[in-house]
């Protein structure tokens, strides 16, 4: 396969528009919140206002008293606990004994509509018991006592401790070493769609009783969360059927089971009728599932000629008060430390630490983005050290693949080096660099991904992804496949595919998507796994539904199958011109009366003309269902014993079937009196294997360097004593199109040799290199070295006035931006000092507040 | 609250619908119309997805209160998304949308056709800095907005093409 040239394709490779782009342009296709069935009920959730408290009553009286409210929820009404990892089973549908973090879920009211719900939120009564709380992962892991979850002491949800090579004896050869810690605040995917869930019960039509539940979901994992919703709701997978709609974007978001996705079901079951949740953007907040905040000591050493000899991380990540994915995400921040360069010794140190916060989870770029943001910085400086340029102290790293890296990662295609070719040329950065005048500077970095995991979070040997592909009479071509599109354009991807392998129109395939009761299982769109896998899957199933159409036209046309060409709709004996049949319009042949092909009259036209040399496609597949049946065909996908990584504690995490590989430059501007970074471009390079839709890999590509901006330059989680200060689009500053600049994307075609057609990721790998690309570039203009992102104007400005000696202005609650120490608190106290409660004489954080006055 | 009946022209067409005094318009037109192409992201018009069109104006349909836009004799007539699509075809802005990639997950698509849609009968060729500025107030997640820009143009360039072949 790797041998075919791009014009040797029909389908693949061109720009081709989303193929449920009409429905998204027209208003017509329906997400999760656009749905609404007979009899439906509105639920609203009420969130504690505390951090950290125990639930000592809740009294709902008063609410049900209120016309128009139908019951209300409460944790005791389905204790069952679950989680997205089978290690991390702790969170249940609403509280049970004590929330965790201001926005924890306490109860829920099902009313008949969204206004009454609301009125009675305000009349449910609860009282709590305050405990101490931990907002700071350092103070945190320090506790105790009134541990966030008693199974997890000290706060520390997981930690693990990883040594490849031999770092101290690299160390000792390298010529310099640098040393530093790096803080990367806490950012969330804020997809425009805010979650949404309908869940609707029916009757068992043999007992009458309550029989199938039916979930339509704003979710990445509809599997998954048919798992889980059996598991808290006891009643087996199979009478739970979980729906995907259209989904308004996800980026990690969506990837495991928000609360409200439960909490809908056990809603509907007690109210005994269909009930929809639809967030508010606030509560999109505080069920965040974002990247976290992460602590990341960093030690690299180079030698003169610019070779990384070793590499020691220690990283603490601020992980919120579940578990999440937080056991894989901590293991990816030491994981991907390879496979990006050739660094022979690695020792990792990694904590995911739980505080009185929203629940921390995956988000694009899962786990790599703030280490390779601390790594690219400390390289860049490093190159500073020893005299050699940004580009060719990365050129000088590079992996010689095919390889296994110290850490046990396959790579097979390896396009980093051409990226950075491409990048350093388009940009110029050569005759550019150091040339660009007072405040503008050019930086380089790079990054990369998996293509899905090799070994999947639930520890089965189950395929990844399976598609069924089903042709009838009619010419059509449906596709079942249980991947879930959420904007990417998996759909598209899976028609695609298939429409090359069968030679046919793009116009007769039919998607049939994400439907656990129609579509067969794949695990979910998370880890940039879809392409590579559901494609692959794909790929099989209609490699053997083709089979059976070649076989049957082989007969027709009295020549062997492998002279079978099938392409554009037609089906033509190798060597003879592929031009359409005459007859293809003829109504004798295709003709329909009332909908119904005339197959007799097909038959019969097939006798008189004897032995053919091209056929319609329609011919080929009817001949195919003559000769033995009904045409289906199946592929599955589970990726090969030889990606599936080291056979270290955790070594199941980071080791994938593909890598893909990206490089950046970018070109900014400072202003020196203010601290405004301004972007002015990126040149953005990826290596995704090969290009299935190049207008689709543009856009991923763009879209995960603009993401990775938002958190270099603005994006940011502003806490004050574990309230969120900033829940809403505007106030969170996601970038509106004035300030995003032009992002040139270049796509570079490795083309790995197991993913379909040679295809790997393209959503993620360009996240991580756009921040230290931009921080990299301040350097480059103002000489100030960020180490906490974002470089916001205050950060940016401190340290610019720092270097120049000018007098200090206290503008970021004394965390210094180019050697920040700690986690940065905005200022005092909304409720605990102010109206609410003492903060407890125990809380550790109580101690820092006669040292650090309130700033804001 | 007690339900009034108001009058909204939505798309050329008049609908009465029974509201409460306080319901919005996003709300109306979604609940009460089944129009629910226009969307809510983030309930304080700060995101633009609920972008609809009262006489030609893009205005934000998550703020404002329905009954405050009844139909009168050749005012508020409100267009949604719905209203785009002209004589059963795709208009050329929603075509570019989809083949030039302005559209990833598609929730702020509707807004942002309403916005484009404005843009474009009030000044037909804009310029760069001119689509930049227009775009502000509605925010996406997926594409950084750079193939949308392209798509703008491909939609201005397929509107002058069909002007010239109508000549």
């Amino acid at each position: 396969m790797t041998s075919l040239k791009k014009n040797d394709f029909s389908v693949i490779g061109k720009p081709i528009a989303m193929i449920d782009s009409a429905g998204k342009v027209t208003g017509q296709g329906k997400y999760a919140d656009d749905l609404s069935v007979p009899g439906m009920l509105i639920g609203k959730i009420l969130h504690s206002h505390l951090p950290h408290a125990l639930i000592k009553k809740i009294d709902a009286s008063r609410a049900l008293a209120l016309d128009g409210v139908v019951t209300v929820v409460i944790g005791t009404d389905a204790p069952n606990t679950y989680g997205i990892l089978p290690v991390g089973h702790d969170e249940t549908a609403l509280a049970v004994e004590k929330v965790r973090y201001v926005g924890d879920n306490v109860a829920c009211v099902v009313a008949e509509s969204e206004s009454i719900a609301e009125a009675a939120l305000e009349l449910i009564d609860v009282e709590y018991e305050p405990l101490p709380a931990w907002f700071d992962p350092e103070d945190s892991m320090e506790a105790q006592a009134n541990f966030i979850h008693e199974q997890r002491p000290n706060n520390i949800e997981k930690d693990y401790h990883h040594v490849f090579g031999d770092p101290d004896a690299g160390f000792a050869q390298a010529d310099v070493v640098l040393e530093g810690r790096y803080i990367a605040n806490e950012v969330t995917h804020a997809a425009m769609e805010p979650h949404c869930t309908l869940a609707a019960f029916e009757f068992d039509s043999h007992t009458g009783r309550e029989g199938r539940l039916t979930v339509q979901s704003s979710t990445q994992v509809p599997y998954y969360l048919q798992h889980k919703l059996s598991i808290v709701l006891e009643m087996p997978m199979s009478q739970i059927r979980v729906i995907k709609p259209l989904v308004g974007g996800g980026f990690g978001g969506k990837s495991e089971i928000i609360p409200l996705e439960i909490i809908a079901a056990v809603a509907a079951r007690k109210a005994k009728a269909p009930v929809k949740i639809t967030y508010t953007r606030e509560e999109v907040f505080l069920a965040h599932r974002g990247r976290p905040r992460t602590i990341i000591d960093l030690k690299t050493g180079v030698k003169k000629d610019g070779s990384i000899t070793a590499v020691a991380a220690k990283v603490i990540q601020d992980g919120g008060a579940y578990c999440s994915y937080g056991v894989v995400t901590i293991l990816y921040s030491g994981a991907l430390l390879g496979a990006l360069y050739d660094i022979p010794n690695i020792k990792y140190d990694g904590f995911r630490v739980l505080t009185n916060k929203p629940a921390c989870g995956a988000m694009r770029g899962h786990g790599t983005v703030n280490v390779r943001f601390a790594f690219e910085s400390q390289l860049d400086e490093l190159a500073g050290k020893i005299n050699m340029d940004p580009v060719s102290i990365r050129r000088k790293n590079l992996l010689k693949p095919p390889c296994i890296t110290v850490n046990g990662l396959r790579v097979q295609s390896y396009g980093l080096p051409e990226c950075i070719d491409v990048v350093a040329r388009e940009s110029k950065w050569a005759e550019r660099r150091t040339k660009l005048g007072k405040g503008r500077g050019l930086g380089m970095a790079c990054s990369h991904y998996v293509s899905g995991a090799a070994s999947s979070i639930i520890r089965s040997d189950m395929p990844h992804s399976t598609v069924n592909i089903k042709i009838d009479r009619d010419g059509g071509v449906i596709i079942y496949t249980g991947a879930s599109d959420i904007g990417q354009g998996s759909d598209t991807m899976v028609a695609q595919i298939a429409a090359e392998v069968l030679g046919c129109k793009m116009n007769r395939i039919k998607v049939v998507a994400a439907d656990t009761d129609l579509t067969p299982v794949d695990i979910g769109s998370y880890s940039s796994r879809v392409t590579f896998m559901n494609g692959n899957a794909t790929l099989r199933a209609a490699e053997d539904i083709k089979k059976r159409i070649v076989a049957a036209a082989a007969l027709k046309m009295a020549c062997a199958p492998e002279d079978v060409i099938m392409r554009d709709d037609l089906v033509y004996k190798k060597g003879v011109a592929p031009v359409a049949p005459k007859q293809e319009n003829a109504p004798t042949v295709s003709g329909h009366v009332e909908g119904q092909i005339l197959r007799g009259s097909v038959q019969q036209k097939r006798k008189d003309e004897g032995p053919k040399e091209r056929m319609s496609f329609e011919e080929a597949v009817t001949a195919a269902m003559d000769n033995t049946g009904a045409l289906g065909g199946t592929g599955s996908y589970a990726p090969p014993v030889e990606a599936k990584g080291g056979k270290h504690k955790g070594g199941g995490v980071g080791p994938s079937p593909a890598y893909s590989y990206s490089a950046q430059v970018a070109d900014v501007t400072v202003d020196e009196e203010t601290g405004e970074v301004t972007v002015n471009k990126i040149w953005a390079a990826h290596d995704c294997g090969r290009a299935l839709n190049p207008v689709s890999v543009e856009g991923q590509v763009i879209g995960s360097v603009w993401m990775g901006l938002g958190q270099a330059l603005q994006e940011e989680f502003v806490w004050k004593d574990g309230l969120l200060m900033n829940p809403s689009m505007l106030e969170y500053k996601s970038p509106s199109s004035t300030e995003s600049p032009e992002i040139e994307s270049f796509i570079v075609e490795s083309i790995d040799p197991e993913g379909p057609f040679g295809a790997k990721e393209a959503s993620e790998g360009s996240l991580a290199a756009a921040i230290p690309a931009i921080s990299n570039a301040i350097y480059d203009a103002v000489g100030v070295r960020l180490r906490e992102c974002p470089f916001s104007p205050e950060r940016v400005l401190s340290a610019i006035r720092a270097k120049n000696g000018q007098k200090k202005i206290e503008m970021t609650n004394r965390v210094d931006p180019t050697a920040p120490h700690k986690m940065r608190e905005h200022g005092g106290s909304t409720w605990y000092k102010g109206k609410g409660p003492q903060r407890h004489a125990d809380d550790p954080s109580r101690k820092t507040t006669t040292e650090v006055p309130a700033a804001d | 609250m007690k339900k009034e009946l108001i009058e909204l022209k939505v798309n050329g067409r008049r609908h009465e619908v029974a509201i409460e005094p306080s319901k919005l318009l996003l709300d109306t037109l979604r609940e009460d119309l089944g129009l629910t192409g226009s969307k809510r992201g983030c309930d304080d018009s700060s995101c633009g997805a609920c972008t609809i069109q009262v006489d030609g104006v893009p205005m934000l349909s998550c703020t404002m209160v329905a009954a405050s836009y009844q139909c009168d004799n050749g005012g508020n007539e409100i267009t949604t998304v719905e209203g785009v699509a002209e004589h059963g075809a795709l208009a050329a802005i929603q075509k570019a949308y989809g083949d030039w990639g302005g559209s990833q997950c598609g929730y702020c698509t509707p807004g942002f056709m309403m916005t484009v849609r404005a843009l474009l009968e009030r000044n037909p060729e804009p310029s760069d800095e001119e689509i930049r500025h227009s775009l502000s107030g509605n925010l996406c997640r997926c594409t950084g907005y750079t193939q949308m820009y392209q798509a703008i143009k491909a939609a201005i360039q397929a509107e002058q093409k069909g002007m010239a072949a109508g000549k």
